[in-house]
């Protein structure tokens, strides 16, 4: 009889607490749940959107697309918002996980959304219908005046031996081939397996150069001049010539990425009146803009753009580059699942040698 | 009162943490996208990067436990014959690095490491040699020494303090001589203690995504990097199970192994 007691007890105590989790505490209109990169907001733009609606944001990160992907199509986790790239939202497009967002539920993002941005993201969303743009930028070369003394506008240069054990690469699959193809002049969302192996090949070549395959990692070694050279977002390319000066970006001649992460909502979405509003209140120019100058990363936002002070930044060509000046950019596309295995056998093979 | 019942709350862990997750990962690596069974996954063990990558995994975990071992035995040895307090002293020492945080601790060899690191600025301003092992297997080992060295100094010293001081007495009043002693006494009957440590430490070092990843600069790929970026970048949860599953069978090698050696131990012990 004891054990029966004592075993309901501990049955009541586990159901009880098991409960407890499952329900948060929500704010007075509700919540929105917001699935966005790391380091990718103003902490105080999440404040200030909840006092002024009374919407709880509930804020998760995820540190890069793939990782994202899983948890959003088994379920796993319900999401309100989410910032996908170009090549990720058109997958989930594809794999039909996302809803079309209500345009006249967001009149910022028409208003002051450069209409440049969203004619570039018709590659991935063509008609404009599942994503907002939130944050936009090119891939290129971050180098330091004091340790190269050869001209750097070509991506020949991350093979040159002078800079052996100098030089950094970016630690992703699409990101290194990009380099590699577009050097030899290819397409970066090529399905060709002639352009790919020699790529990988030349991939593998610049191996014994390569001081390290980094992500996040390439703005410290930078700043403190570990390298030379890496491959970088532009993005960071602003704050790591704040912290310094011997830093130059360059978009090499032969043409790069232009990448754009959207805000989107997804289908099975709780709160969708929620989505709306929190994508709404991101497009205000003040908002943007704050954004803008904790994140550094190009805003696709014109008003908050012409909020900027400093002209210098205003007219940068690292954060607002005219697009039209450089040749060959594209923005990378979904490959499909035997496009994406064959890149990352490529890649395992590069890795492993 | 039932004494197995105390047992529930473990048994509640195990087969929420343990067993459920070990299934999921058993059917994921059985299985490909359609859901149909398949031995595929595991038999990609044998393409050149894989089998590489766990050669190389396995190479660098033996050296580094090998080097462990060599750390860890005299270290033992003087700890079992030291008096208390300095003893206890030496143990902190050893434990405190442990407080901190894993991935801190491999970040900070990073820093010291690096081209620009502080052992390298130190050597410059005395004028010697830079020392370039960042990024390279050796760095990887360094690491993996560093982070696992205590797994294998306190299997040792628990073993080695429970050897009775008469039979080492015994063995030098019928004039063996230290290295005698040492060879025929003190090492057979620590082998249960020289097992788990070498579990201990090969085991983690086996299966290191993060130590080859921050040391190595990702650019060697062991087993444990192939296995994370199928999960976290390739999206194939079915081919990382699958080389999960290889990698468990190694394990369980390892254990077994264990078990037998434990055996006889405890037989040439009684």
């Amino acid at each position: 009889m004891k054990n029966k007691l004592l075993l309901l007890l501990i049955l009541t105590v586990s159901v009880l607490s098991l409960t407890a989790c499952g329900k948060a505490e929500k704010g007075e209109n509700g919540q929105v749940l917001v699935y966005n990169w790391g380091e990718y907001i103003d902490p105080d733009v999440l404040v200030s959107f909840e006092e002024e609606t009374g919407i709880e944001v509930i804020y998760d990160e995820f540190e890069t697309n793939e990782i994202m992907y899983p948890k959003v199509e088994s379920g796993a986790g319900a999401y309100d918002v989410i910032c996908p790239s170009d090549y990720m939202i058109k997958k989930m497009i594809a794999n039909d996980l996302l809803a079309t967002i209500d345009m006249e539920k967001v009149p910022n993002a028409k208003k002051y959304i450069g209409s440049q941005y969203f004619d570039q993201s018709r590659e991935f969303d063509p008609n404009n219908e599942y994503s907002i743009p939130y944050c936009w930028g090119t891939v290129g070369i971050l180098y330091n005046k004091t340790m190269v003394d050869d001209p750097v506008d070509s991506w020949d240069i991350l093979w040159n031996e002078k800079y052996a054990d100098n030089i950094l690469m970016q630690d992703s699959v699409r990101d290194a081939f990009m380099v590699a193809l577009k050097r030899n002049g290819a397409s970066m969302n090529t399905l060709n397996e002639e352009q790919l192996i020699s790529a990988r090949d030349e991939l593998i070549a610049q191996k014994p150069l390569v001081q390290a395959y980094v992500i996040d990692q390439v703005r410290d070694k930078m700043i403190g001049g570990e390298a030379a050279l890496g491959v970088i977002y532009s993005g960071e390319a602003i704050y790591t010539q704040r912290e310094n000066p011997d830093l130059e970006y360059v978009i090499p001649k032969e043409g790069t990425n232009v990448w754009i992460d959207s805000w989107v909502i997804p289908k099975n979405a709780p709160n969708m009146e929620n989505a709306h509003k929190f994508i709404d209140y991101m497009c205000q120019p003040e908002i943007a803009l704050k954004n803008f100058e904790y994140i550094t990363y190009s805003t696709p936002n014109e008003g908050a753009r012409e909020l900027i002070e400093d002209e210098e930044i205003k007219n940068s060509p690292i954060a607002f580059p005219k697009l039209s000046d450089y040749n060959a950019l594209e923005t990378y596309s979904y490959l499909g699942e035997e496009g994406d295995a064959l890149y990352n056998e490529l890649w395992k093979e590069v890795k492993s040698e | 009162m039932n004494k197995k019942l105390l047992a529930t709350p473990h048994i509640v862990w195990s087969v929420a943490f343990i067993l459920i997750p070990l299934g999921m990962v058993l059917y994921y690596g059985l299985t490909d996208r359609t859901g149909a069974f398949t031995m595929a996954h595991i038999i990609t063990i044998v393409t050149e990067e894989h089998a590489k990558a766990l050669l190389l995994s396995i190479e660098l975990s033996l050296i580094s436990t090998i080097i462990c071992f060599l750390l860890a035995y005299p270290l033992a040895m003087m700890l079992v014959n030291m008096n208390m307090s300095q003893h206890s002293f030496i143990v902190l020492i050893f434990i405190l690095p442990m407080w901190m945080n894993f991935l801190l601790r491999t970040l900070a060899w990073q820093t010291l490491l690096e081209k620009t690191g502080v052992i390298n600025s130190l050597l410059g301003f005395f004028h010697l040699p830079p020392l370039e092992i960042i990024n390279t297997p050796t760095a990887i080992v360094l690491g993996m020494v560093y982070n696992f060295l205590p797994f294998m100094v306190l299997p040792l010293y628990n073993t080695l303090a429970k050897i009775d001081k008469n039979i080492i007495n015994a063995a030098r009043d019928l004039g063996a001589g230290t290295v005698q002693t040492f060879f025929r006494i003190t090492l057979p009957l620590s082998i249960p203690g020289i097992i788990s440590g070498v579990t201990m430490v090969f085991i983690p070092a086996l299966t290191t995504f993060v130590i080859s990843n921050l040391l190595g600069g990702s650019k060697i790929l062991l087993i444990g990097n192939v296995i994370e970026q199928e999960f976290t970048q390739a999206g194939n949860w079915h081919l990382g199970s699958g080389l999960s599953i290889v990698l468990m069978i190694f394990i369980v090698i390892n254990i077994i192994a264990e078990a037998i050696f434990d055996k006889q131990g405890e037989e040439t012990a009684s």
